[in-house]
């Protein structure tokens, strides 16, 4: 036994500090690359525009971008056992037509809100059994997640619903002020809501860490004796929820549903969540991570139209920084394994 | 010899009566017993394909039992899962150890045994709990830092740990050894030691003879899925053990030791030669020379830069400094693809990960290679057909059944494969790197004969063996190498096992020492 201990007490000793710090936080990493883009963006527009970092300013990417946010934290769930989730986007606008639908026959928004939540948990669930019961693919289970929502939400109309419920509108139209020009909408709220619930989830509970497991490796979880199947199916109803949750907020958004919204917005949020340092490999990244994701997603739109120029742009530099993001990710994957 | 049913169950912490396991086509096991006491170390002996990895997977839930019972504690069980197994007390550490390397140390000790307070995790308290249970092992680590930055032993500790913290009475070790160096295993049987004088029954799986007759008390034999018997290590000896697992006696063994004597012509042209090729992080440069008909020796500690040579050597790495020659002739050698059109072959370290596929049967996994080498013009049916059936006779490649999917095969089967695989393709220089790791006595047999007798028909081998023993039987000269530097070479005919450690150890260090 003396041997054991001298050993690695030797091995233990030779850690300093600072790499102390490193060898157990190494996993932040990508995340604080998240934070320095973030803030060299907002140094860089600042010097160049003279004048753009105000109060009204942050408060309005919040406002812009909340269901993009929820969208975000349901991706993580997924991205982190080592899945996707192509049907968000869809599901988000579904469940919007489908709500804008029931209120305009009458219900209350009380009954609809919850509704569209089970509906996009639903959608989840159904992707998360081909999964994990039929050995689907993510990609193609989830890909037919989405063909089915998109269908969906044109069966319901073709057009666009207008919405005049007031509990819905006001969760957009309120305006909680600040002093200073800082604002906040209660959709805004909601979304924060959701970064700390799903960051919680995933720190503080055995359902998180099982996530994390599972996406490190599988095999292992299993063998570890932990529950890989249900594990994997709640990632998958959590993205759904969010999904479902996305649909209430979008629709508030634009007070209106359109079988048409939301495409494409799979993969904004998916970059959004690279961005913010989650391994698409699985196993590492954080939910506070992908807010930042959002958060450059939704700072490069606003430079974009500071600038006057084409939106388009905002997909290019999207694209530039999700390679830039993909490769850094994969030079520290390949520097730890070669270090092991 | 064995001992009487009654005398078996009274004080056995599992009782394992009966088992049979059918798979399609095969009786894995049939009609087995096994008994594990507390207190006791317990190693279960067996060739390749003889039923050792089924009967630990009925033990621990992962297959269920067609006959027979499983007793834990006195109580009888059925596992319907890894899960019922833990539950019951019977905890499993596996080859490839089975943890989440993303995860940090504590978490991966305590995942699903964290302290919570209020419903949610308490980090303080869970980590502390782990510092615990590794520091009742003996073991001190930072537990925040990721399992995955420490070494497969740490790992391994770690794993046994996790299996510690469940309070498992019977603790399953599958070929714990393989993996580690010598210092580390000492350490794995310190642990072990420990954990049986607190009563737990150990079960110990391996392939190193030493090793059973250092740390077990007792071993367990199987032969073809059935119980050959039970027998106190006191009274076998090594020669006996190895004749109860192969059901014959040892001649073929002995008749290799003459290799390593044969004169090898060193005038002409070497087939290949290594002249300060290296590469700046993984190996410093070396010269290194493969006469024909020649076998040359790699040897020194795991991650001594051996595999790096190696992998130089056959183009997986891109030499950056110096140069190859093959037949007297300087090449580019900057791929495997390169090596291979120049008549190197590699068959790589990890062969699960780097070596078979496993979706693909036995003669799809042969014929890969000469079908590398040939690029796109096709390999004739009935010629591949007579290359695979030519060598799993040549091999004793057992099933003898070119089309069953490769990775249903044992370790030592499925290392024949990739050794025919390189032969097809008639290799002017074949690169074995731990050929016989993991394999038992029987493969590891055939395929040091196998070695022995290409290299006496002219072809040139380079052996790289953690077992210096087999090293020094096979080649005529050792390469040895430390640090990501070779230090030296020997000729095996003038060292014997304790000559080449003294080597690895000292060579170069005298003013260190």
């Amino acid at each position: 036994m003396t041997s054991t201990q001298t050993v690695l007490t030797g091995e233990l000793r030779a850690v300093t500090r600072p790499h102390r710090f490193m060898a157990r936080h190494a996993s932040w990493i990508p995340v604080f690359a998240a934070v320095g883009i973030l803030v060299a963006m907002v140094v860089g527009a600042q010097l160049y525009f003279g004048k753009f970092l105000t109060p009204r300013l942050v408060s309005s990417i919040l406002l812009d971008n909340s269901y993009l946010l929820i969208l975000a934290v349901g991706m993580t769930f997924v991205i982190l056992t080592g899945g996707i989730d192509l049907s968000v986007g869809a599901v988000m606008s579904f469940t919007g037509m489908m709500g804008a639908s029931l209120l305009r026959q009458g219900l209350p928004s009380s009954v609809v809100a919850p509704t569209m939540l089970a509906t996009g948990a639903l959608i989840g669930l159904g992707v998360g059994v081909l999964v994990q019961y039929f050995d689907v693919q993510p990609f193609i289970a989830s890909l037919a997640g989405m063909f089915l929502a998109r269908g969906l939400g044109f069966v319901v109309s073709l057009n666009s619903i207008k919405v005049t419920d007031r509990p819905i509108l006001w969760l957009q139209g309120t305006r909680l002020q600040a002093g200073s020009g800082w604002y906040i909408t209660p959709t805004g709220i909601i979304a924060l809501l959701v970064v700390l619930v799903g960051a919680g989830l995933l720190a503080y509970t055995r359902f998180g860490r099982t996530v994390y497991a599972v996406g490190g490796n599988e095999q292992s979880a299993r063998l570890m004796g932990l529950p890989v199947a249900r594990t994997k199916l709640l990632a998958y109803v959590v993205s759904g929820t969010c999904a479902g949750l996305a649909g209430v907020i979008f629709t508030a958004y634009t007070g209106a549903a359109y079988p048409l919204n939301g495409i494409g917005t799979e993969l904004d949020t998916i970059a959004a969540v690279v961005i913010g340092g989650t391994l698409l490999t699985g196993g590492s990244g954080f939910v506070v991570g992908s807010m930042i994701g959002v958060f450059v997603y939704g700072m490069i739109k606003t430079i974009i139209n500071f600038l006057g120029v084409d939106q388009s742009w905002t997909r290019i530099t999207i694209g530039a920084l999700l390679l830039l993001f993909v490769v850094v990710q994969r030079l520290i994957v390949a520097r730890s394994a070669r270090r092991r | 010899m064995s001992l009487t049913d009654e005398e078996m169950t009274s004080d056995a912490l599992v009782a394992m009566r009966g088992i049979t396991i059918q798979f399609p086509g095969v009786k894995a096991l049939d009609d087995v017993d096994l008994t594990l006491r507390g207190g006791e170390i317990h190693a279960l002996m067996g060739e390749n394909g003889a039923g050792k990895s089924t009967l630990i997977k009925a033990l621990t839930g992962e297959y269920a039992v067609d006959a027979g019972s499983i007793a834990v504690a006195g109580e009888q069980r059925v596992f319907h899962g890894t899960a019922d197994a833990q539950q019951a007390g019977v905890s499993t550490v596996y080859q490839e150890v089975n943890l989440c390397a993303n995860l940090s140390v504590g978490e991966n000790v305590m995942l699903g045994h964290e302290v919570r307070r209020a419903g949610r995790i308490d980090w303080r308290a869970t980590h502390r709990a782990a510092v615990g249970h590794l520091q009742n092992l003996g073991l001190r680590l930072d537990t925040r830092t990721a399992l995955g930055s420490h070494s497969i032993a740490v790992q391994q500790l770690v794993a046994i740990s996790r299996a510690m913290v469940t309070e498992a009475k019977v603790l399953v070790l599958d070929e714990p050894t393989s993996s580690l160096d010598r210092g580390e295993v000492q350490q794995l049987f310190a642990v072990m030691r420990d954990l049986r004088s607190r009563g737990v029954a150990v079960l110990f799986v391996t392939h190193f003879l030493d090793q059973v007759f250092e740390i077990s008390d007792r071993c367990t034999v199987l032969r073809n899925g059935r119980l050959v018997g039970d027998y106190p290590i006191d009274e076998l000896s090594p020669g006996r053990l190895v004749s109860l697992m192969l059901g014959r006696e040892l001649e073929d063994l002995a008749a290799l030791s003459g290799a390593s004597d044969r004169p090898v012509d060193r005038s002409g042209t070497p087939v290949v030669r290594m002249k300060g090729a290296g590469r700046k992080g993984l190996i410093e440069p070396a010269d290194v020379d493969v006469y024909p008909g020649e076998v040359v020796g790699i040897a020194g500690l795991l991650g001594s830069g051996r595999t790096e040579l190696a992998r130089v050597l056959a183009g997986a790495e891109h030499a950056d400094s110096g140069q190859i020659e093959v037949a007297g002739k300087a090449v580019r050698l900057n791929t495997p693809r390169h090596g291979i059109d120049h008549g190197i072959a590699y068959s790589p370290e990890d062969r699960r990960a780097e070596g078979i596929l496993g979706d693909l049967t036995v003669a799809e996994n042969i014929v890969l290679g000469i079908q590398a080498r040939r690029g796109w013009r096709k390999v004739r049916r009935s010629e591949q057909d007579a290359l695979v059936s030519e060598y799993i006779a040549a091999l004793g490649i057992r099933p003898a059944n070119p089309h069953v999917l490769i990775r249903n095969l044992s370790g030592g089967n499925q290392q024949k494969v990739l050794l025919a695989r390189w032969l097809a393709t008639a290799p002017a220089l074949l690169i074995l790197d731990e050929p016989t790791r993991g394999i038992d006595v029987g493969a590891k047999a055939d395929i040091q004969s196998k070695v022995a007798e290409l290299s006496e028909q002219g072809l040139s081998v380079v052996f790289i063996s953690s077992e210096l023993e087999e090293v020094l039987r096979l080649s005529q000269r050792i390469v040895v190498m430390r640090e990501h530097r070779k230090i030296g070479e020997l000729a095996s005919s003038e060292t014997d096992v304790d000559g080449l450690i003294d080597f690895i150890a000292h060579e170069g260090r005298e003013g260190a020492a």
